[in-house]
C-alpha cells in the first residue's frame, strides 16, 4: 500500500508541484539584495579592515616597537626594524606592511600593548601598480592621522 | 527576358525579407530571453537579479552579445577544424528554420505545410547533430560525454514526444499546424490539453528534455561534465550554441501552445459575451502570451529542480513516458472514433 502511494505521488509529481509551489512563492517575495555602491550594510566597530598607526593626542607615535606584531603575525606580513631615537625613545624606522600577504586576522591590534597599529573599517581601497600592495609607514601613520576619530570612536563604543 | 529576371529577383528579395521579420524578431527575443531566466531565477533566490546595464539591466543581452562577439574564437589544436565550426551553426540553424512552419495566427504564417508537423520535427531533431558534432570535433573528454549524453536523451525523449503529437494528430486529422489549431476551436476547455492531458504532459517534459534544459541538462552538466558538448567553444561560436539552446525553448513553447493550447484562439471562445468583447484581441497576442507563459515555465522548472541523475533520465524516458503515451493513444483512438463531445 506505501509503495503504491509512493508510485502514484511520484507519478503525478506531486512533490515537483510541492517544489514549484514554494519557487513561485519566493518569486514575489521582498528581494534581498544590497544594490552595493548606491547601498551599504551597516559595518561592525570590529571590522577588520585597512591597517593604520596611531598617534597620542600631543602627536608623539604610539609604536614603541616592541615588535609583538610583527611575532604574531601568522602570514609574516608587518617588517619591523627598530632605533633609538637621541631623545631616548625608542621607535621603528621601517613598518612595512604586505597587504597581499595579510590575512586580516586582526592579531596584530589585539597583541599589541600601547594600542599603536589598528584595522580600520575601510574595506574598499585598491593598488594602482603592482608595489602599492607594501604600505611603509608613513602611508599607515597617514591612514592614522586622517580617520583618527573614527578609530577612537570605535574602540570607545566597543569597550563599553 | 529581364522583366522574368527581375521579377525572379522580386520573389527571392520577398522571401528574403518574409524570412527577416521572422528571424529578426526571435532573434532579438531569443536575447531578451536570457534576460528573462538571469531575472526568473534571481528572484526565485530572493535576489535582484541583472539591473545595471540599461534601465533595470533591459540592456543586458545586448552588452553580453557585443562581448561575445568581441571575444576571440579560439580553435583548439587537435580539434577538427571544419566540423568545429560548422557545429554551432549546425545547432542553431534547424531551430531557426524550424519557426517558417509555424503559424502566428491565422493568416501569419510564413509557409502553411500540409505536413507541417512532421517539418517541424524534423527541424528540431536535427539540431541534435549540432550537439553531437560539436562535442566530436572538440577532441575532448567533457565535450564528448556531453555530445554522448545529449545524443542518448534526444533519441530517448524523441520517441515519447513523437508518440505524444500523434496523440494530437489523430484527434485534429492533419498534419498541418494551422488545422490543428482549428481543429481545437472553442475555447480554453476545447482545446486539446483536456483530452489529450498525459500526452500534454509527457510533451511537456519531452520538451524540456529535447532542448536540453534543466532539469535534463545532463549534456551541459556544469558540476559534472564542465559545460558539456560546448566546453571548448568561446566567443560567437558559443553564442550561437547559447542562441541555438533558447530558439528551441521558444520553438516548444510554440508547439506545446499550437498542439495543446489552441494557438492563436482566444480562450474565452466559450464564453458568448466575453469573447464579443474581446474579438479586437489579435491572435498573434495570445499566440504570443502562450508561448510567453510556457517559456516561463520552463525558467521556472530550471529555478527549482536539480538535474536528473543520467539512469532516472532514461527510466523516465523508455519506461514511464512511453507506455503512458501508447495506452493513451488508445483513448484517442477510441474517443475519436465515438466521436466524444465536445472536442471530436
Amino acid at each position: 500500500m506505501f509503495k503504491l502511494t509512493k508510485m502514484l505521488k511520484s507519478f503525478f509529481l506531486i512533490e515537483l508541484f510541492q517544489g514549484l509551489k514554494l519557487t513561485g512563492r519566493y518569486l514575489f517575495s521582498n528581494k534581498v539584495t544590497i544594490e552595493y555602491p548606491e547601498e551599504k550594510i551597516p559595518k561592525s566597530h570590529r571590522f577588520r579592515g585597512l591597517h593604520a598607526l596611531r598617534r597620542y593626542p600631543d602627536g608623539v607615535e604610539r609604536c614603541i616597537a616592541c615588535k609583538l606584531c610583527e611575532a604574531v603575525c601568522p602570514a609574516l606580513a608587518i617588517t619591523i626594524e627598530s632605533q633609538v631615537t637621541p631623545d631616548g625613545y625608542r621607535k621603528t624606522t621601517v613598518y612595512d606592511i604586505d597587504l597581499f600577504k595579510c590575512v586580516y586576522c586582526g592579531l596584530c591590534q589585539e597583541v599589541c600593548p600601547v594600542e599603536a597599529i589598528v584595522l580600520t573599517p575601510i574595506s574598499e581601497f585598491h593598488f594602482d601598480t603592482r608595489s602599492d600592495h607594501i604600505i611603509n609607514k608613513k602611508k599607515l601613520l597617514q591612514i592614522g592621522d586622517s580617520y583618527e576619530t573614527k578609530i577612537a570612536y570605535d574602540r570607545r563604543v566597543d569597550t563599553c | 527576358m529581364v522583366q522574368g529576371f527581375l521579377d525572379q529577383v522580386l520573389v527571392i528579395v520577398f522571401i528574403v525579407l518574409k524570412i527577416l521579420c521572422i528571424a529578426i524578431p526571435i532573434m532579438l527575443l531569443v536575447a531578451y530571453t536570457t534576460l528573462a531566466e538571469r531575472k526568473v531565477i534571481g528572484w526565485v533566490q530572493v535576489r535582484k537579479g541583472p539591473n545595471r546595464v540599461g534601465f533595470y539591466g533591459l540592456l543586458q543581452p545586448i552588452a553580453d552579445g557585443l562581448k561575445l562577439v568581441l571575444k576571440e574564437f579560439i580553435v583548439p589544436t587537435k580539434a577538427n577544424k571544419f566540423l568545429f565550426i560548422v557545429a554551432p551553426l549546425l545547432a542553431l540553424a534547424p531551430s531557426l528554420a524550424a519557426w517558417s512552419a509555424i503559424p502566428f495566427s491565422e493568416e501569419l504564417v510564413l509557409a502553411n505545410l500540409d505536413v507541417g508537423l512532421l517539418y517541424v520535427l524534423a527541424m528540431t531533431s536535427l539540431g541534435v547533430y549540432g550537439i553531437i558534432i560539436a562535442g566530436w570535433a572538440s577532441n575532448s573528454k567533457y565535450a564528448f560525454l556531453g555530445a554522448i549524453r545529449s545524443a542518448a536523451q534526444t533519441i530517448s525523449y524523441e520517441i515519447a514526444m513523437g508518440f505524444s503529437l500523434v496523440g494530437v494528430v489523430m484527434a485534429a486529422g492533419s498534419l498541418n499546424l494551422s488545422d490543428i489549431v482549428l481543429a481545437q476551436k472553442g475555447g480554453f476547455f476545447h482545446w486539446y490539453w483536456l483530452p489529450l492531458f498525459p500526452l500534454c504532459a509527457v510533451y511537456a517534459i519531452s520538451a524540456v528534455a529535447e532542448t536540453n534544459r534543466a532539469p535534463f541538462d545532463v549534456a551541459e552538466g556544469e558540476s559534472e561534465i564542465v559545460a558539456g558538448f560546448h566546453v571548448e567553444y568561446s566567443g560567437m561560436g558559443f553564442a550561437l550554441f547559447f542562441l541555438a539552446e533558447y530558439a528551441n525553448m521558444m520553438l516548444v513553447s510554440a508547439l506545446c501552445t499550437l498542439m495543446f493550447f489552441g494557438g492563436w484562439l482566444s480562450p474565452f471562445e466559450f464564453i458568448p459575451f466575453l469573447n464579443d468583447y474581446l474579438l479586437w484581441i489579435p491572435g498573434l497576442f495570445w499566440f504570443l502570451f502562450k508561448t510567453f507563459t510556457f517559456l516561463f515555465i520552463l525558467l521556472w522548472l530550471r529555478a527549482t529542480f536539480p538535474r536528473y541523475r543520467y539512469d532516472q533520465i532514461m527510466r523516465l524516458g523508455w519506461k514511464i513516458f512511453i507506455p503512458v503515451t501508447f495506452a493513451w493513444i488508445f483513448v484517442v483512438a477510441f474517443l475519436v472514433r465515438f466521436k466524444v463531445s465536445p472536442w471530436f
